[in-house]
């Protein structure tokens, strides 16, 4: 009706011709809806998107999963771990072999390799690297006929015209040496990088401190320009020969080979940070933390966070293969068909900025996307859960031909207790008991179920499957909040909990003495999304259940932290991400001396238990084995007692692939799997086209009921042309 | 005339320092620098240090509004407000808090932001006022009484049915568009095609309504009467006479929302994932950018301080017996 | 006994409900004033609009009455306790609803879940299947087969029950109309039925017998089924929407109360004193407006999210706190939407102090606080009003804007805004979930719809050059998409 017109031949026509316009774009077989560009349909590029543009590509500053999702595949440290083993295992990357480990005293000694950690001053590692491996083309690597840089002193001006790093019309390349990676180490302590792990690495990497000191004073004078850091020697890194160097720690930090897996040991040549740090640059956003310049698989050409980020194949790549090996099963699944095949498969990796989860999963159902994790308001249309809890897609799913993957993530989310809260923190036994009440009470099973459509395992302990020191079975329950009924953990019935309330002093959620209600206050991080408001409700049923009532206050993240710093919250809700798959990085989150509000730890509910701590400071140096099992078995029983978390649950994350995608195995450790993935293009494009014909009749429909419309008005308009002579006279 | 304009101008400058203050003053009482260290320096093994390093590069270890320890001016110009707040004037937007060129970024965002809001504009005032034309042309018969009925209907559905329902039936039952995203030059169309029609729409109600009731009024006076009186055809009028004069109110009143659509459209932007300047202060807010804030808050109101400008100077043009003093 | 509580924005509401009925008061005892109401009073669609809108107010003061109920026992010193929950008029006649939760989603009048579960048999198999609901169709033996029978018997009986009350409506309209006029009562009926009374009273009537045969037949069905559906939690979506409609009227209304008085003095005052009066509020009022508006009220929330943080003791209860961001929100969106207003009645107070009588009042020595009471502001109200009834849709409507961008109102208040936002989820879910929007969509457009037509009919009344105090932009720039 809105679309009524006088001129319903020129209206039509305008229709016409948006959907010749339209067709125009669908003339060359690609869908109409089709995102990509139609040349893009057939060739062998891989779409993903990213929801938020990352921060940093810097490996010295880059923490976050988003942001290892690009620079893992550009930048390559000395390790990586291995695609398809599990459990996890680290095997070389450009290094030529796992480092050699040393242990000296504190006069330089060499000490035997079962020396106990208390004794060893310093550990070294002593690393080898390939030689041969070549940076990708870059034009902080061209020079000029006569062999000198071209790009490395521009004169002012130089840059007029120059928008990004594509408009440099020369590059080169470079041999990967050994100073690079201590160039890269050196970094870390760059005032100017804000690197996150300065604080861990200064109190192991010998020297780090001092040259922090250095590089502060260096920089008072000169804080933008150009630092030459081969004028500061390191004494904890040091290049040995070409392509070895050593690394130097204090004491024995056994977990420190798992650092060396991760961006922040990867090298970066020097001629990068001087070029990148030219006059001019910086307000070009050209610089090392938005481009990165690395030896990977792939380099990062189009570098635009606010719609695209594309990935293209490294011409200079070193030649590294597929594993040959795997996990059991993993042959029968296809992984190993690629076996010795030269890395990587895909030419381009696309990345489209997609903010939000609905366009991102409407567009995987397309087929626009070639991987999707599932959120949970799509859960029940891709998978169902059978019988014995084992999970399938749905026949509509399957007959996409798309296929799961599931994975338990190395990563726990916990509620926990502030122990320096004086209602529910603190060792009396008061507090214990309402603790382990909440525990009770606070029924994970559920929150699974409802919200993470039962991703998820309830947690028993802090340390989640895969990671050494798991329990599992009858003897890994918390005997305080499980029972063992039938063969399988069941929580304890909720009179039990309220048996404790009642020992703690508030029978129904009553103060005994004040005869007041009981009112606690749960911090969490506002999501914003749309669960939030289920979720929050969730929480307060939980906490009803005994009688406690609960004043959630949900608050912006970083606000969050001012809080959980201070130690003003009350009870919280947070999670933790394994940087490395030992049982040290989610005990540690325990650890008094790790207290966040005294010492500025990542122990947020602030527990300290002297028993635990001596038992964590024997156990965190160890080599895994019965020794070190035993002792973990023993932390986690003070720590079951003692309550200090809700423990919460295990996120199970499920992937789904197309059709066309080979060589998925998700591996939660390994940022750098993009170049093991495999796509088969044409597949992609005939069935792109099968699912996106469109349907054109609604709009023939609107265009005929518009038509309809214009008759009653014409025929108005004519009744009042002809009445018109009659009103004239 | 100029001089007018350059008082004008003289007199956004106390506008623009006010603007700047309350945004300071706001964005300050709910976010200390702490926070936006914290912000940036991301979420696992922040230690305090780290934080101060932060504050000290970024210029946010200064007082905010008054520094004590100077003498002199340097204790309003040795604040975070005076030094964050002076280079704005020179549209020296400077960088992010989270490192990148916002000056750059602006300029990148700014043209999805237009490729969607002018053709948004544009059609809707064409749709709009032929919609308009249609009714007063029509009025005193059902087809009237109907058409005004249906835009209060359509007045009355909050935009964010009309954003979902679209993405919904043309994108995902209908595969005719894709359901969200951009691209740049000429393959933009496919992309911008549903986005537009939906601001359009939604905004059709209230555009005709508006539009009726000053054609109604232009149709209401002596010279159209005269002209009807006279034998002239009823289109004739009302394309010579009520078109033309009510034109000038309408273009009047558009003149002052012309330069804020390079602000972008929020809701459109974010809702369909075009990389504008809609969904650039959006993701600011979000990520308590305050760089970035600032920023878009003094592009807004030095865009609309130049909107109020130009209605001034459209009115002159329009009609000559208005001076501007 | 029940404990009662009250909320910031209830007791704004009850104030302006004292307000409203003062003025009405007043207004019936002053002829010239009441003249453009008995206008408004004789427009159909105004008047059918007046009885949509009266519906939904009788339904949020209703919800705006909130106490504690008694928990049972004695606390130590004797006092009765109360439970911690707090519950208005509403929950308690929405008891049902209230209380009838299901696990998870399920459709309209359904009897079994959205959603296959794994469910045990009592032989030890599992099995999947749609559960039936706990209580949507638990009456029911075999939904299958019996449930349309029932749901049509219901349908009747709220349809006879709904009958009957209008009928005692209708009877009493048509006896005043009789006493007061002297007609026969058949005569009477007759002319109330065909429209041929001073006001439409037909129109009223019938507008009323659809709401009430709506209210009716879902509230006969609303006992045994969920008339709407129930969310991601189980909740009767019904309720959730009933509820939403305090918090749209709470928004539309308080924001501009928050206005008026700022409005009100700093526009006329301006347009009166001029010189550096005017200039000073002219700075103010563009400053405020160039700040994009969006901006103003995320700084704002976050404003107070901080001040609740740090002040925890003042906010025991979530439903405290959830209404202080209500009632900030309503602040807020007054302060951005004060400067038009403003604007026009500093233009008119322009206008009107050049009248002779307002000259002769200064000439005179009439003080100028008199002159701005007694000659000017009675002489602006009419703008006043009219823009607080344009006002209110378009507040309803930026509410649910706002909840999108997340700086809207609290995550757990209910509200259409926060429905619209989990909708989105639901509609890509496949089989889609469409009812949460479709409630929100019905109960919101109901509300805007006969809060337009009723805005519609004042300005006609009130205003002689219709439709030129404002036009679309003019309002609140950058809310509204």
């Amino acid at each position: 009706m809105r679309r009524r017109s006088r001129y319903p031949v020129r209206r039509g026509a305008a229709v016409l011709w948006i959907l010749v316009a339209l067709s125009l774009v669908g003339c060359n077989k690609t869908p109409w809806n089709d995102p990509y560009p139609a040349a893009d349909a057939r060739a062998n590029v891989l779409y993903s998107a990213f929801s938020e543009r990352p921060k940093h590509l810097d490996p010295a500053r880059a923490y976050s999963a988003n942001e290892y999702e690009f620079i893992a595949q550009v930048y390559e440290p000395p390790l990586q771990y291995q695609y398809l083993d599990r459990p996890y295992r680290l095997v070389p990357l450009s290094a030529a072999a796992m480092p050699e480990v040393t242990y000296l005293d504190a006069s330089g000694k060499r000490l035997p390799a079962d020396t106990p950690a208390r004794r060893i001053a310093y550990t070294v590692y002593r690393i080898r690297i390939r030689s041969g491996i070549r940076y990708q083309p870059h034009p902080c690597f061209a020079r000029d006929r006569r062999g000198r840089p071209l790009y490395l002193d521009l004169k002012p001006g130089a840059l007029d015209g120059i928008r990004t790093l594509a408009d440099f019309p020369h590059t080169g390349t470079r041999e990967l040496v050994a100073a690079d990676f201590v160039y890269e180490i050196k970094r870390l302590a760059d005032p100017r990088l804000h690197s996150p792990i300065f604080g861990l690495m200064s109190r192991y990497i010998v020297g780090l401190k001092g040259l922090r000191a250095r590089l502060v004073e260096a920089r008072r004078t000169d804080p933008d320009g150009y630092l030459d850091l081969a004028h500061y020697p390191l004494a904890g890194a040091r290049v040995i020969d070409r392509y070895t160097y050593r690394i130097e720690i204090h004491g024995k930090y056994p977990q420190f080979r798992y650092w060396l897996a991760m961006p922040f040991f990867a090298p970066v040549p020097p001629e990068a940070a001087r070029f990148y740090s030219q006059p001019g640059m910086a307000q070009r956003n050209i610089t090392l933390d938005w481009y990165p310049v690395g030896t990977g698989p792939y380099m990062l050409t189009e570098n635009n966070p606010n719609r695209r980020m594309v990935l293209s194949r490294n011409p200079n790549f070193h030649h590294e293969t597929y594993p040959r090996h795997g996990a059991p099963g993993d042959a029968a699944q296809g992984l190993l068909h690629d076996a010795g095949r030269p890395l990587p498969f895909v030419n381009r990796v696309v990345f489209s900025l997609e903010k939000e989860s609905i366009p991102y999963w409407n567009k995987f159902l397309q087929g626009y996307y070639d991987m999707s994790g599932i959120s949970s308001g799509s859960f029940d249309q891709a998978v169902q859960v059978g019988a014995q809890g084992q999970e399938s897609l749905t026949p509509a799913m399957r007959a996409k031909g798309m296929r799961l993957r599931t994975s338990v993530v190395p990563a726990i989310y916990y509620m926990g207790f502030n122990m320096l809260d004086p209602v529910v923190g603190g060792r009396s036994e008061r507090a214990r008991a309402l603790r382990e009440a909440i525990s009770i009470a606070v029924d994970y099973e559920e929150y699974i179920a409802i919200f993470r459509n039962g991703r998820g395992i309830a947690a028993q302990g802090p340390i989640p499957p895969g990671i050494f020191g798991h329990r599992a079975g009858r003897a890994g329950i918390d005997p305080y909040v499980y029972d063992w009924v039938d063969g399988r953990a069941r929580r304890k019935p909720i009179r039990a909990a309220r048996a404790l309330m009642a020992r703690a002093g508030y029978p129904g959620g009553v103060d005994r003495h004040t005869g007041e209600p009981l009112i606690l206050y749960l911090d969490s991080a506002s999501s914003s999304g749309p669960d939030q408001q289920a979720l929050l409700d969730w929480y307060r049923k939980q906490f009803a259940k005994l009688g406690i009532q609960l004043v959630v206050r949900s608050t912006f993240y970083n606000r969050f932290q001012d809080k959980m710093r201070k130690g003003t919250e009350q009870i919280f809700l947070w999670g933790w991400n394994a940087d490395y798959p030992d049982p040290e990085d989610f005990l540690f989150l325990l650890y008094g001396p790790n207290g966040k509000v005294e010492h500025g730890g990542e122990n947020a509910s602030n527990y300290e238990n002297p028993k635990f701590d001596r038992l964590f400071e024997r156990m965190k140096d160890m080599d895994d084995g019965p020794v070190r099992r035993a002792i973990i078995e023993r932390m986690l029983r003070i720590a079951d007692r003692d309550a200090p978390w809700v423990w919460g649950f295990y996120p199970k994350e499920f992937r789904l692939y197309q059709a066309w995608d080979y060589n998925v195995k998700p591996n939660p450790m390994a940022n750098n799997s993009l170049k093991y993935l495999r796509i088969d293009p044409g597949r992609r494009a005939r069935l792109r086209r099968r699912w996106n014909r469109p349907v054109l009749w609604p709009l023939l429909a609107g265009i005929v009921l518009m038509g309809l419309f214009i008759v009653p008005a014409a025929v108005s308009y004519a009744r009042k042309e002809h009445r018109r002579p009659a009103q004239r006279s | 005339m100029i001089a007018y304009i350059i008082r004008r101008i003289l007199y956004a400058v106390p506008i623009l320092i006010g603007v700047n203050l309350i945004t300071f003053v706001l964005f300050f009482s709910v976010n200390s620098p702490d926070d936006m260290a914290r912000m940036q320096l991301g979420t696992k093994r922040v230690t305090p240090q780290a934080i101060q390093m932060w504050k000290h590069d970024h210029g946010y270890d200064k007082p905010l509004l008054y520094n004590a320890a100077q003498r002199g001016v340097d204790r309003f110009t040795d604040t975070i407000f005076f030094q964050k707040s002076v280079r704005l004037f020179a549209f020296d937007f400077g960088r992010s808090d989270s490192g990148r060129d916002i000056g750059s970024d602006i300029r990148q965002r700014m043209w999805p932001s237009l490729a969607i809001a002018v053709p948004v504009f544009v059609v809707g005032l064409l749709t709009n006022i032929t919609m308009a034309l249609l009714i007063v042309f029509f009025r005193a018969t059902y087809l009237e009484v109907s058409a005004v009925v249906l835009s209060v209907v359509l007045m009355s559905i909050s935009s964010l049915f009309y954003i979902i329902a679209g993405q919904y039936i043309v994108g995902k039952l209908m595969h005719l568009v894709p359901i969200s995203g951009y691209a740049g030059g000429l393959s933009a169309f496919k992309f911008l095609v549903l986005p537009v029609v939906v601001g359009v729409i939604s905004g059709i109600g209230s555009g005709t309504r508006w539009y009726r009731t000053i054609f109604l009024e232009e149709f209401g006076k002596d010279y159209v009467r005269t002209a009807r009186a006279k034998g002239l055809s009823e289109l004739r009028v009302l394309f010579r006479h009520v078109l033309q004069n009510g034109m000038v109110p309408i273009l009047t009143g558009a003149m002052v929302i012309l330069p804020l659509l390079f602000m972008g459209n929020l809701i459109l932007e974010s809702f369909f994932g075009i990389p504008g300047l809609g969904s650039y202060t959006i993701d600011a807010i979000q990520s308590q950018d305050f760089a970035i804030v600032r920023a878009m808050v003094f592009l807004g109101s030095v865009l609309y301080i130049v909107g109020l400008l130009l209605t001034d100077i459209s009115y002159t043009l329009v009609d000559p017996r208005i001076r501007l003093r | 006994m029940v404990k009662l509580v009250f909320l910031w924005t209830d007791a704004l509401l009850y104030v302006l409900v004292a307000t409203v009925l003062l003025s009405a008061w007043y207004i019936r005892s002053h002829e010239h004033l009441r003249a453009p109401w008995r206008e408004v009073l004789h427009s159909r669609l105004g008047v059918a609009a007046m009885v949509v809108l009266a519906a939904y107010v009788t339904i949020g003061l209703l919800d705006s009455v909130h106490f504690r109920m008694p928990a049972g026992g004695r606390a130590a010193d004797g006092a009765e306790r109360y439970s911690g929950r707090v519950l208005s008029v509403l929950d308690l006649i929405l008891t049902p609803l209230r209380t009838h939760e299901e696990e998870t989603y399920s459709a309209p009048l359904a009897t079994r879940l959205y959603t296959k579960e794994t469910v045990e048999l009592p032989d030890g198999r599992d099995v999947r299947i749609y559960p039936r609901l706990r209580y949507g169709g638990a009456q029911l033996r075999d939904p299958a087969r019996e449930r349309i029978p029932d749901i049509l018997h219901t349908v009747l009986r709220g349809a006879v029950f709904a009958l009957v009350l209008w009928a005692a409506l209708l009877a009493l309209v048509v006896a005043r109309l009789a006493r007061r006029h002297r007609w026969r009562v058949l005569h009477a009926l007759y002319r109330v039925l065909s429209g041929r009374t001073e006001h439409p009273w037909n129109v009223a009537l019938y507008t009323a017998g659809a709401l009430i045969l709506f209210g009716s037949v879902t509230g006969h069905l609303a006992v045994h089924y969920h008339v709407f559906g129930t969310d991601k939690v189980g909740q009767d979506v019904f309720y959730e929407t009933l509820k939403s409609i305090r918090t749209g009227l709470v928004i539309g209304t308080l924001s501009t109360l928050v206005m008026l008085p700022l409005a009100i003095v700093l526009g006329i005052t301006a347009g009166y004193f001029r010189s550096w009066v005017d200039d000073v509020i002219q700075y103010l009022y563009t400053t405020l407006n160039s700040i994009p508006g969006v901006l103003l009220i995320a700084a704002a929330i976050l404003m107070l999210e901080v001040y609740m943080a740090n002040h925890p003791q003042n906010f025991q209860t979530v439903i405290a706190r959830a209404d202080l961001r209500l009632l900030f929100l309503c602040i807020i969106l007054g302060i951005t939407s004060w400067t038009g207003l403003c604007r026009l009645l500093r233009g008119e107070a322009l206008k009107l102090r050049e009248l002779d009588y307002i000259q002769a009042a200064q000439a005179f020595g009439v003080g100028h606080t008199k002159i701005l009471t007694r000659h000017i502001l009675p002489n602006v109200m009419h703008i006043v009003l009219i823009t607080v009834v344009l006002d209110f849709s378009g507040l309803v409507l930026a509410e649910a804007v706002l909840t999108y961008v997340g700086v809207g109102v609290d995550p757990t208040t209910y509200s259409w805004g926060n429905m619209i936002n989990g909708a989105r989820l639901e509609l890509a879910r496949d089989p889609v979930v469409w009812w949460s929007l479709a409630a929100a969509f019905v109960f919101m457009f109901g509300l805007v719809l006969s809060a337009n037509l009723f805005a519609d009919a004042v300005r006609d009344a009130f205003d002689p050059r219709s439709g030129t105090t404002r036009g679309p932009g003019s309002g609140r720039r950058d809310v509204g998409a």
